[in-house]
């Protein structure tokens, strides 16, 4: 992928004016009282969110490595997090007839609990900024697989003014599932290319993510005006 | 419904009536007698359930038309009230007043369309998009192809075929090649 060919480096002030602007009063700086009856200043960007950058973390070596990706590639927990027409092709996969956890893919309620994100289908920006911070406060390593002819190239919604056209400008992908929409079938063989991925040890999309942070963060912010949350949020 | 129509015509500016159907009618008025006109066929008429609100951007006449559908619970008909307002500051009298429901279809107008509703509730707020800072995106001078071009980084490389033609090659190309 050509990460540096596009560099929208926002102008910092910009995203300052942007991000007071669009700051829910929850969020804002402010003055509380303790139980004790101190009056505390509060300012919630800065103390109930982490300020540090994600790390790249890098693979192990050798044969502790392949054990690792063997054991991530086997117990696949993926988020209950559902997008455009795609989410209603996940529900069967764990009914008998397609039984995904024969293959050892499960679904999780939480971004902590899981390793893997699909994204089933078009994705608005309002959709996409919930998306980015669901993604981000899933634990490394993390493998996101999106579905559909939309994440790919917009699909049918490739000239709507709220959808985006290509997912792999704001997090990355793993395995596309092409299709409008792919069946469960078609979604079994993307989990198993992915155990294939993660097998080979080339499933790295979170260091992907910690390499190019600023390139990623600079697309979202293209399209996402009301910025009125954490950079990086996990 | 004639008599109805009659009854409207007899007390208000109708400029164009069409029959749609046997229970549903549409009647052209001015746009100040638009809330009026609603709230004697709520009142009086018996039409007491509102239907929706929309509008269509005729940008050629430089009109927005909008339209209300009231729906008549025991005679079973619907009946249309149509006004053009003008696309520059489109501004139209709110009629939240009359039934609570009118007031978040103005709200998605004035997002879609520009259209400002002075006095309704919560009419500033964003609605459906989040920051949006362009055009109202349903308006027609909106060129929505262009707008994604820019700014959802499109993905070079797609081709696109004249369907006709391309069903002609694909599907019957022994025709096809004949006709060559």
């Amino acid at each position: 992928m050509a990460q540096d060919n596009n560099p929208q480096h926002n102008d910092e002030k910009k995203i300052q004016e942007t991000r007071e602007k669009f700051l829910k009063d929850y969020n804002k700086k402010r003055e509380v009282e303790s139980p004790d009856g101190q009056k505390i200043e509060v300012e919630p960007m800065k103390d109930y969110f982490s300020q540090q950058r994600p790390q790249r973390k890098d693979p192990h070596k050798g044969v502790i490595e392949k054990f690792l990706n063997w054991a991530r590639s086997e117990s696949i927990w993926v988020l209950g997090f559902g997008t455009g027409c795609g989410s209603i092709e996940i529900p069967p996969l764990s009914s008998p007839r397609f039984d995904m956890y024969r293959f050892g893919v499960a679904m999780r309620p939480t971004p902590r609990q899981s390793s893997a994100m699909i994204i089933s289908g078009y994705l608005s920006v309002k959709t996409l900024k919930r998306a980015i911070r669901s993604y981000e406060q899933m634990m490394q390593p993390k493998f996101v697989m999106a579905l559909g002819s939309c994440t790919i190239n917009g699909g049918m919604y490739w000239d709507s003014y709220n959808t985006i056209n290509r997912l792999d400008h704001y997090m990355p992908v793993d395995v596309y599932v092409a299709g409008c929409m792919p069946r469960p079938e078609a979604l079994l063989a993307g989990f198993n290319q992915l155990k294939k991925r993660i097998r080979e040890g080339r499933a790295e999309g979170a260091n992907q993510y910690a390499d190019h942070f600023d390139w990623y963060k600079a697309n979202q912010k293209k399209i996402i005006k009301d910025w009125n949350m954490p950079d990086y949020n996990w | 419904m004639q008599d109805i129509v009659d009854k409207i015509r007899s007390r208000y500016d109708v400029s164009e009536v069409t029959e749609q159907r046997e229970n549903l009618t549409f009647v052209t008025v001015e746009k100040d007698q638009v809330v009026p006109l609603l709230m004697q066929m709520r009142d009086q008429e018996g039409f007491s359930h509102f239907v929706l609100l929309t509008a269509v951007d005729w940008i050629e006449e430089g009109v927005f038309q909008l339209t209300y559908i009231l729906n008549h619970p025991g005679k079973k008909v619907d009946l249309g009230i149509r006004a053009h307002i003008n696309r520059e500051h489109a501004s139209m009298e709110s009629a939240h007043h009359l039934w609570q429901q009118v007031a978040t279809y103005q709200r998605e107008l004035k997002e879609m369309f520009g259209i400002d509703f002075p006095g309704s509730p919560r009419v500033d707020e964003e609605f459906f998009l989040e920051g949006w800072d362009h055009t109202p995106p349903m308006r027609r001078e909106f060129d929505t192809k262009k707008f994604s071009e820019q700014t959802y980084f499109p993905r070079p490389g797609s081709k696109s075929y004249d369907p006709r033609e391309y069903m002609k090659q694909k599907l019957y190309c022994d025709d096809y090649e004949e006709e060559q």
